[in-house]
């Protein structure tokens, strides 16, 4: 069986999935059913073997799993909002008819990857300009008091969901340079002297600075790893020349951290670039030390800033009397959506979503909360599920990656599967109370335009990446 | 480098799982804990959606708790409207979303809120049924309570009235009412009203019985072989009981008398003798066996509930160092005073008429499904034998004595034998205030009825048998179809 015949084969489930949910939905809702509605799924089946089709057509050798995958969860996503609001589920459609232009156009547009290559320094200033532009005067608007979005006349966008792929494509570009020359050989054995000078010094000067600063079993530990971690850093000899840029990313994560203030898009992108790392270098402790100096910064940061700092807080104690109503509604919501939910779910359109008085219990169900939502009504073997099929996406993404010739295409793959990965974790996370919540969406699931499309363009880049893998290794009968 | 993305997905799957770990733990571990916490509003949005089941009188027409529906389709919600506004109050109690719940509204929610076991939930969810609260029928007769508050006439005090061979509670009425179509704007008002509106006084309120008390004192002693009906004490008053002279009411002396004679004209002097010859230990047995001691086992809440007994100076339950003679008679001292609610004289009285058998209260008689079947019927349950049937017997011939020609003429009925007992506590210092009481059964043939009913803080000179008794009898009346 070819890829692209697997691929059609894997949209199946995806139309029953759609039929299903919304049959679900409908029977639910008796008094507003019209044709109108059912046609949506109709519609939205006819675009998934539409973009099969250009698939087939341009990338024929292309992973076949994934593209079924993201079409399974942005089916998920539409019967879900479809359940939340009407409306909303329309737009979403609409949306995903522009994710699907901007899916194809990046395909016929970009026929070789490694054309980015050249663009790099251009494509991270471009990002970065996107990162700032929330807080421009004018166009920036503020969310729960992270600044995530942008307003242009009608439409809002949010930049970061488009920043993280010129962000990814940057340092993969820069780190298939450097990455080799990042680190030299280790070291002979240190001669005695040198390596108490070595090791000595700095567990000295650490114990000191625990001491003096009083910090705390925590901050102890995170202190002494990171000095640590820079030891072993350091044992490597890494030329301070190429050690700059990364320096300067970590300053920029920092800087994100305190500009548009939110704690989950900054863990999305430093942790992707620590991926990149680790993938271009090898090196534990250079991760090591990027975590440890991530995780201070955060630290320092978040008792700082009250925006991140009352989201830690409630992140710590939600049901805390005076809270609970205030600031740790959302996250206590989210957690008694789930537990109505249980190991079933009520089913889809059975959960309690709106009030008698009008409005929605769960504040945001379409886009943070959308995770809870489908808990509820889907119940645990739902979510997991869903959390199943991203686990799929990012083995193949990351598979694809294994398959890739070249150190760019690698780490490109790599770079954009493990920050998609990652926004699933940090907003699934969220939502769970693993870490903080914050507002980042849920990858083809939430409702969104930003998201729709950035997701669309970072599947059609793996793709495109893929289809380059596998037709050599087809021309060389290694992949049947 | 592959080996490196190899480890990236290894750590991609260990995040995913920990994601998975936090999903179980809301969803499964700590589901229950999330479901009952405070803040979280959605058992009770959920419950507004659901219309409860009603709350019918004994007949099964009368409608003492009633659904309200406002707002249309997803917004429809259903809100508790009593339309016999407080004539029921304290044994139905109310059901609000802010207010909380009372009385029957509480100890049946489980039942009114449709909640069903494990497996008939999942019969109703194939089924498809949308979930629906069960109408309980109670006890309650409506004529009799009109009656039994057309009685007290507005004094405050309490009546509760039972069925002997089934324990099915008839009338209870506590006097002032509160309306529970106030409650959720007027809760707070009713909370601070200091003639307690809201206080059970069937149930919730504890009072020297006096000499209603003197039955329990006699079913032990007669019970226990230590008398019988015909046998002669000095009724002379007054007497030094405990150290102290005790007087009969009035001061009268009534020489030798017959243990019956002795009840008819609730002397005093006698009781007292009777009950030291019974002893502490005995009568105390003798009362928890009547269910003294221990809350009432009525399908009420228990924090509206209260246990009789006998209670020291402290407000403390004590079963031994109190003055026996005075507590023979209802009285007492401060090492211990007996005190009864008006729902256990009732069960004095309804375990007098049963022969003996101490039937369990209960406020429900039947539970309905919405489609009419019956989902449970309360059926009558032997709390105790309190006493031999024949000492029963016994104590059933001397109580008629008492309304045919002592202390409780006023509560007699026309072609009918009722039993019955008068009780006067002096209240107060200066025994500025009584408390009237009447206990009673009839026809003494066949008990259909016991009836126990007091007023609070009554001038001196009322005494129960003019005072409670003419109330007893026209709720008897009613409900012996005689009204």
């Amino acid at each position: 069986m070819s890829a692209r015949t697997r691929e059609l084969f894997g949209l199946l489930p995806v139309s029953l999935l759609v039929a299903a949910g919304f049959a679900a939905v409908l029977a639910t809702r008796t008094q507003d059913v019209s044709n109108a509605t059912l046609t949506y799924g109709a519609v939205f089946l006819a675009l998934c073997v539409f973009a099969h089709l250009f698939i087939r057509a341009r990338l024929p050798d292309a992973d076949p799993y994934m593209f079924p995958l993201a079409a399974l969860l942005a089916a998920v996503g539409l019967v879900l909002i479809y359940r939340i609001d009407a409306d909303l589920a329309r737009e979403q459609a609409q949306w995903f008819v522009v994710g699907l232009l901007f899916f194809c156009g990046t395909i016929l547009l970009l026929r070789d990857h490694h054309v980015l290559e050249r663009y790099r320094y251009t494509i991270a200033a471009a990002s970065i300009a996107l990162l700032a532009m929330p807080r421009l005067p004018g166009i920036g608007a503020q969310v729960n008091g992270a600044f995530l979005a942008i307003k242009l006349g009608p439409i809002q966008f949010q930049p970061a969901e488009f920043a993280k792929l010129g962000i990814i494509i940057f340092l993969a570009s820069y780190l298939r340079e450097t990455g080799d020359i990042l680190v030299r050989p280790r070291l002979r054995p240190l001669r005695f002297q040198r390596g108490l000078l070595l090791y000595g010094l700095p567990a000295a000067l650490t114990v000191v600075a625990i001491l003096v600063l009083e910090l705390g079993v925590a901050g102890s530990v995170l202190l002494a790893a990171f000095v640590a971690s820079l030891v072993a850093v350091l044992r490597e000899r890494p030329s301070p020349k190429h050690f700059g840029p990364l320096l300067l990313v970590w300053g920029l994560a920092m800087l994100m951290l305190i500009v548009i203030r939110d704690l989950g898009s900054s863990l999305m992108f430093f942790g992707g670039f620590l991926a990149l790392l680790y993938a271009a270098t090898g090196r534990l402790s250079l991760v090591a030390a990027g975590t440890t100096m991530f995780l201070g910064g955060s630290v320092i940061v978040a008792s700082n800033v009250a925006h991140v700092k009352e989201r830690v807080d409630v992140w710590l104690d939600p049901f805390k009397r005076g809270v609970v109503d205030r600031e740790g509604y959302q996250i206590a919501q989210s957690l008694f959506a789930q537990a109505d939910g249980g190991l079933f779910g009520q089913g889809f359109g059975q959960a309690l979503l709106e009030l008698p008085g009008g409005g929605t219990i769960l504040p945001t169900p379409q886009t943070d909360l959308i995770y809870a939502v489908l808990t509820n009504e889907a119940g645990l073997f739902g979510a997991v599920g869903v959390i199943g099929a991203y686990l799929l996406f990012a083995f193949r993404g990351f598979k694809t990656a294994m398959l890739a010739r070249d150190g760019f295409s690698k780490l490109l793959t790599v770079g954009l599967t493990a920050v998609f990965a990652l926004q699933v974790f940090v907003i699934v996370g969220g939502v769970t109370r693993v870490i903080p919540l914050t507002g980042v969406t849920l990858p083809f699931v939430s409702y969104g335009g930003s998201s729709i499309v950035a997701n669309m363009v970072l599947l059609a880049l793996i793709l495109i990446v893929s289809d380059h893998a596998r037709s050599e290794r087809i021309r060389r009968g290694g992949l049947v | 480098m592959n080996r490196q993305i190899a480890q990236l997905f290894a750590l991609t799957a260990v995040l995913f799982g920990v994601l998975v770990v936090f999903t179980s733990r809301w969803t499964v571990f700590e589901a229950q804990s999330l479901d009952d916490n405070a803040a979280n509003r959605r058992p009770l949005i959920e419950e507004q959606k659901t219309p409860r089941g009603l709350i019918y009188a004994r007949n099964g027409r009368t409608v003492l708790a009633d659904n309200r529906a406002s707002g249309r389709g997803e917004d429809r919600i259903f809100t508790r409207v009593y339309p016999t506004g407080g004539l029921f109050a304290h044994p139905i109690g109310y059901s609000f979303i802010r207010n909380g719940r009372r009385s029957l509204e509480l100890s049946r929610n489980d039942d009114l809120a449709g909640e069903e076991d494990e497996f008939e939930t999942i019969l109703s969810e194939l089924e498809d049924r949308t979930r629906e609260g069960f109408d309980v029928v109670t006890n309650l007769d409506v004529a009799a309570t009109q009656a039994a508050v057309r009685g007290l006439g507005g004094r405050k005090g309490a009546v509760v009235a039972v069925e002997p061979q089934t324990g099915k509670v008839r009338v209870m009425v506590s006097i002032p009412e509160y309306d529970p179509n106030e409650v959720p704007f007027g809760l707070r008002r009713i909370e601070a009203d200091p003639n307690q509106p809201l206080l059970n006084r069937t149930t919730q309120e504890l009072y020297p019985p006096g000499s209603t008390f003197k039955v329990v004192t006699a079913a032990a002693a007669l019970d226990t072989g230590k008398l019988t009906p015909t046998t002669v004490i000095d009724g002379s008053s007054p007497k030094i009981i405990s150290g102290i002279p005790l007087q009969n009411a009035g001061g009268q002396s009534f020489g030798p008398i017959s243990f019956t004679d002795a009840l008819t004209n609730s002397v005093n002097t006698v009781f007292a003798q009777v009950g030291l010859r019974v002893g502490r230990g005995t009568l105390v047995d003798y009362m928890k066996r009547f269910g003294f001691y221990a809350d009432p086992q009525l399908d009420y809440p228990g924090f509206q509930m209260v246990p009789s007994g006998i209670l020291n100076g402290d407000g403390d339950y004590v079963e031994d160092g109190f003055d026996l003679g005075r507590v023979a008679i209802g009285q007492g001292g401060l090492e211990g005073e007996i005190r009864a609610s008006p729902l256990q004289m009732a069960l004095v009285a309804a375990a007098i008429a049963n022969r003996g058998r101490l039937m369990k209260p209960r406020l429900t008689d039947r539970v309905l499904r919405p489609d009419g079947r019956i989902k449970e019927r309360v059926e009558p349950d032997l709390q105790s034998q309190v006493m031999k049937p024949e000492t029963a017997e016994q104590l059933a011939q001397m109580m008629s004595r008492v309304v045919e020609e002592g202390t409780g003429t006023a509560a007699a009925l026309a072609g009918i034998r009722v039993a019955g007992k008068t009780g006067t506590a002096e209240l107060g210092a200066a025994a500025e205030f009584t408390q009237p009481w009447f206990i009673a059964f009839a026809p003494v043939e066949d008990p259909q009825v016991a009836i126990a009913v007091t007023v609070e803080r009554q001038p001196p000179g009322s005494a129960g048998g003019t005072v409670a008794a003419p109330i007893a009898r026209s709720v008897l009346e009613t409900l012996l179809g005689r009204g």
